[in-house]
C-alpha cells in the first residue's frame, strides 16, 4: 500500500492477509485513475450526461418562512437513480472497468446501494451480483425487483442478524475468494482502505458544486452545512471542501431512531465506542466484549452500526459536530419538505432537512444554511403509507 | 522453550506432524465445549487453535460462523472463554493452546489486556483474524510483552515482503491457508505450497502449519507431504457439533495420518 488509510487513530485496513492484494490492486488503481485526465474525463462525462451533474442548489421558499434563517437544499435526489450513490457507483464501475473486473458484487440494507450498483453493472455490462440480508429481502421487494430488472442477481444473507452488516460481512467473505476476476463495490466512506477515501474522493463532488452554488447565489459561504450520516459517504463528499472554510460549521445528522438512551438508534458518533468493524477502525455500537450490536432507524440507510473512520476523525478533531435525530422529528420534516416546497425528500435526508430546521428556528439573525438532500422519497414511500395513514386511521 | 517449540521437538523425534484441531469456544455452551476440549486431546491432537467468538467473523465460512452464533447464542462471554482455556491448561499441560479471534474484541477489551489475560489463562498464542501484516505490529509487540506468540497467516499469494515481515514478528507456528477464501471444508486441497513453504523457510519464518479445508486424512498426509510441520483441522470437527465420540474418532484417524514417511522426515526436520 501506498497510503496507510489513517485519519488520525481511525482508518486503516483490518482485513484478512488474504484480502490485502485485492486492496493493494485496488488502491493503485484508484491512484492511477486520479491522475489520469482520460478517466477523469469519462466520468465527468458520465456524471453529466448519464446522472444530471450539475445538481441544483434550491433555495426553499416556504419551509423556514418566518424565521432569519435561508435554507439550500443540494439537490442530489435529483440524480439518476434518485440518491447522491449513483456519483460513486459509476466511478467504481469505470475502475472496476479498468482493472478488468468482469463481476461487481455488493452489500445493500434497504436496497439502496444494490439499485445503485445494478445500474453500474448494466451500463458496463458486469455481472452484478447483490448481498443483502434476508430479512430486508422480505421487506423490500419492490427494490429486489428494480435490481433483478437491470439484470443484478440478489443473493439472500441468512446469517448472522440478516441485515445490512451481515450483506457486508457476505460480500467481505465472497471478495476473500473471487477478487481476481470480481470488483467488491462497497457502498460508502466505510471500510478497509482505500474505500474511505475513495468514496470521499467520488462525492466530493456535491460539496464542490454547492459551495460554488452558494457563494454565487449567496455572495458569501453558509454559515451551517448539514448532512445525514449513515455510513457516512454523503456527508463526506457534502464536507470535504468546506473543511479548510474554518467559519462554516460542518453537522453531521445520525438517526437517533426511538431515542439516544435506548438501544434502538443508529448513532453510531454519538454513542458508539472506539472498535474495529469491516476493515476499518472507528467508532461502533457494541457491547462490553466488543460484539457489535443491531442498529435501528427508520430510514434503513442509516441503519447500521459503524460509521466511516473520517467522520470519527472529524467529531474527535471537533471540525464538524454530530447530532441526533429521531423517526418522530424525521418523519415531520418529511412531510413539511412535501407540503411547503412539493419536494419529497428520503427518509435519510429527512434527518439532515430536520436538523437544519431546528437551526432556522433557534436562529435569533440572518443565517445561511446548506442541507443535502441525499436522495428522493420515492423507495420510502410504502413505509410513509404505513406510518402516516396507519398513524390516521 | 516454548510449548509450540516443544511440540515440534517431540514429534520430529517421533517422526510425525503436528495435528491441531480447531472448535470454537462456548459453542454450544460452556460445559459442553469443555468436553468437546478434552476428545480432542483424547483422539490425540497435538495442539489446540480455539476461536473466540464475535459476531462479525468476515474470515469464517458458514460452519464456523453458525458455531460462533450458537456460541454467543448461548450467552457466551469473553470471560467464559478465558475460562474454558484455563480449565484446560490445568488438566492438559502440555497442548499448546492458540487464540484465534477478530481485532473488535481486543480494541473492546484493550489489546494489551485482552493479550495479558489470554497469557494468564493459559493461552500460548494468539492470531486476530483480521490483522494482516500491515496492522500486525502492535498486536505482535503487545503479544510478545505478554508472553504470547503472535501467529500470522500466509497463503499462496502472499508476496515475498509480506513473508518478511513473517518471519519477523511472528513466533509459534506460521498459519498456512490452503488457497483464497474463508474457512470451510474443501474437497480438495490446492497444494501448490511448495513455493511459499519453501520462501517460509528461506525467510526463517515459524513453521508452517496448513488450515482451511483440512477435512480428512488422505488431506492431512498430502499437507505433510507437501512440507508443512502440521496441519490443522477446523469447519471438518465443528461441523460435528456435540458428538464427542464421533470427533475423537475422526481426530483420531487424521491424526494416525500424521505420520511422516522417511523422505519427508528430513524436510520437516529443517522447522524444527
Ligand atoms: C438517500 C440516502 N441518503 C443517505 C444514505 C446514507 O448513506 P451515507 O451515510 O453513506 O451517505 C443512504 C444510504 O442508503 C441513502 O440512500
Amino acid at each position: 500500500m501506498k497510503h496507510d488509510g489513517r485519519f488520525g487513530r481511525y482508518g486503516g485496513c483490518y482485513v484478512p492477509e488474504i484480502l490485502v492484494p485485492a486492496l493493494e490492486q485496488l488502491e493503485a488503481a484508484f491512484l492511477e485513475a486520479e491522475e489520469d485526465p482520460q478517466f477523469g474525463a469519462e466520468l465527468q462525462e458520465l456524471l453529466a450526461t448519464y446522472a444530471g451533474r450539475p445538481t441544483p442548489l434550491t433555495r426553499c421558499r416556504n419551509l423556514a418562512a418566518g424565521t432569519p434563517a435561508r435554507i439550500y437544499l443540494k439537490r442530489e435526489d435529483l440524480l439518476h437513480g434518485g440518491a447522491h450513490k449513483t456519483n460513486q457507483v459509476l466511478a467504481q464501475g469505470l475502475l472496476a472497468k479498468r482493472m478488468g473486473k468482469r463481476r461487481l458484487i455488493a452489500e445493500t440494507g434497504a436496497g439502496q446501494h444494490g439499485v445503485a450498483t445494478a445500474l453500474a453493472g448494466a451500463l458496463f455490462g458486469l455481472e452484478t451480483e447483490i448481498y443483502m440480508g434476508a430479512d430486508d429481502v422480505e421487506r423490500q421487494q419492490l427494490n429486489v425487483f428494480r435490481m433483478e430488472l437491470m439484470g443484478a442477481r440478489v443473493i439472500p444473507v441468512t446469517g448472522g442478524g440478516r441485515t445490512l452488516k451481515d450483506a457486508v460481512n457476505e460480500a467481505l467473505r465472497d471478495w476473500t475468494a473471487s477478487f481476481p476476476e470480481t470488483h467488491y463495490l462497497l457502498g460508502t466512506a466505510a471500510g478497509p482502505h482505500p474505500f474511505p477515501t475513495m468514496v470521499r474522493q467520488f462525492q466530493r463532488v456535491i460539496g464542490r458544486e454547492a459551495r460554488a452554488q452558494t457563494l454565487e447565489v449567496e455572495g458569501r459561504l453558509p454559515d451551517s452545512v448539514v448532512a445525514c450520516v449513515g455510513g457516512g459517504s454523503n456527508a463526506i463528499g457534502m464536507f470535504s471542501d468546506f473543511v479548510p472554510d474554518e467559519d462554516v460549521a460542518l453537522i453531521g445528522v445520525e438517526a437517533a431512531g426511538k431515542g439516544l438512551n435506548g438501544h434502538e438508534h443508529g448513532a453510531t458518533i454519538l454513542r458508539g465506542s472506539h472498535g474495529i468493524l469491516h476493515g476499518t477502525e472507528t467508532l461502533v455500537l457494541q457491547d462490553s466484549d466488543g460484539q457489535v450490536a443491531d442498529s435501528w432507524s427508520i430510514s434503513a440507510g442509516l441503519d447500521y452500526p459503524a460509521v466511516g473512520p473520517e467522520h470519527a476523525h472529524l467529531k474527535e478533531t471537533g471540525r464538524a459536530s454530530y447530532v441526533g435525530v429521531e423517526d418522530g422529528d424525521a418523519l415531520a420534516a418529511f412531510q413539511a419538505l412535501a407540503q411547503t416546497e412539493g419536494i419529497i425528500p428520503a427518509f435519510e435526508s429527512a434527518h439532515a432537512l430536520a436538523h437544519a430546521l431546528e437551526l432556522a428556528e433557534a436562529a435569533t439573525e440572518e443565517t445561511v444554511i446548506v442541507v443535502n438532500l441525499s436522495g428522493r422519497g420515492d423507495k420510502d414511500m410504502a413505509q410513509a403509507v404505513k406510518l402516516l395513514k396507519g398513524a390516521e386511521a | 522453550m516454548s510449548r509450540y517449540e516443544e511440540m515440534f521437538l517431540r514429534l520430529h523425534q517421533r517422526a510425525e506432524g503436528a495435528f491441531g484441531g480447531f472448535l470454537m469456544l462456548g459453542d454450544p455452551d460452556v460445559a459442553t465445549s469443555a468436553a468437546l476440549l478434552d476428545a480432542l486431546v483424547e483422539g490425540g491432537a497435538d495442539m489446540m487453535e480455539v476461536g473466540i467468538a464475535f459476531s462479525d467473523p468476515v474470515a469464517d465460512g458458514p460452519v464456523i460462523q453458525a458455531a460462533a452464533e450458537r456460541a454467543l447464542g448461548a450467552g457466551v462471554r469473553v470471560d467464559d472463554c478465558f475460562g474454558l482455556i484455563a480449565q484446560f491448561r490445568a488438566k492438559h499441560p502440555a497442548v499448546p493452546v492458540g487464540i484465534l479471534t477478530y481485532a473488535n474484541l481486543l480494541a473492546a477489551r484493550g489489546r494489551e489486556r485482552f493479550m495479558t489475560d489470554a497469557a494468564a489463562a493459559g493461552a500460548d498464542s494468539i492470531l486476530v483474524a483480521d490483522v494482516p501484516s500491515l496492522e500486525a505490529e502492535p498486536y505482535a509487540a503487545a503479544a510478545r510483552a505478554a508472553g504470547l506468540d503472535y501467529v500470522m497467516i500466509a497463503a499462496p499469494n502472499t508476496p515475498e515482503p509480506v513473508i518478511r515481515r513473517i518471519a519477523e514478528l511472528s513466533s509459534g507456528y506460521t498459519y498456512c491457508v490452503a488457497r483464497a477464501g474463508v474457512t470451510g471444508t474443501r474437497d480438495r486441497l490446492a497444494l501448490d505450497h511448495d513455493q511459499l513453504f519453501g520462501l517460509l523457510r528461506e525467510a526463517g519464518a515459524p513453521p508452517p502449519v496448513l488450515g482451511f479445508g483440512i477435512s480428512t486424512p488422505d488431506q492431512v498426509g498430502e499437507a505433510l507431504a507437501s512440507g508443512a510441520a502440521g496441519v490443522i483441522a477446523g469447519s471438518a470437527l465443528v461441523r460435528l457439533g456435540a458428538d464427542a465420540d464421533g470427533l475423537r474418532e475422526l481426530v483420531l484417524a487424521m491424526k494416525a495420518a500424521t505420520a511422516l514417511p522417511g523422505s519427508q522426515e528430513e524436510q520437516h526436520g529443517r522447522f524444527a
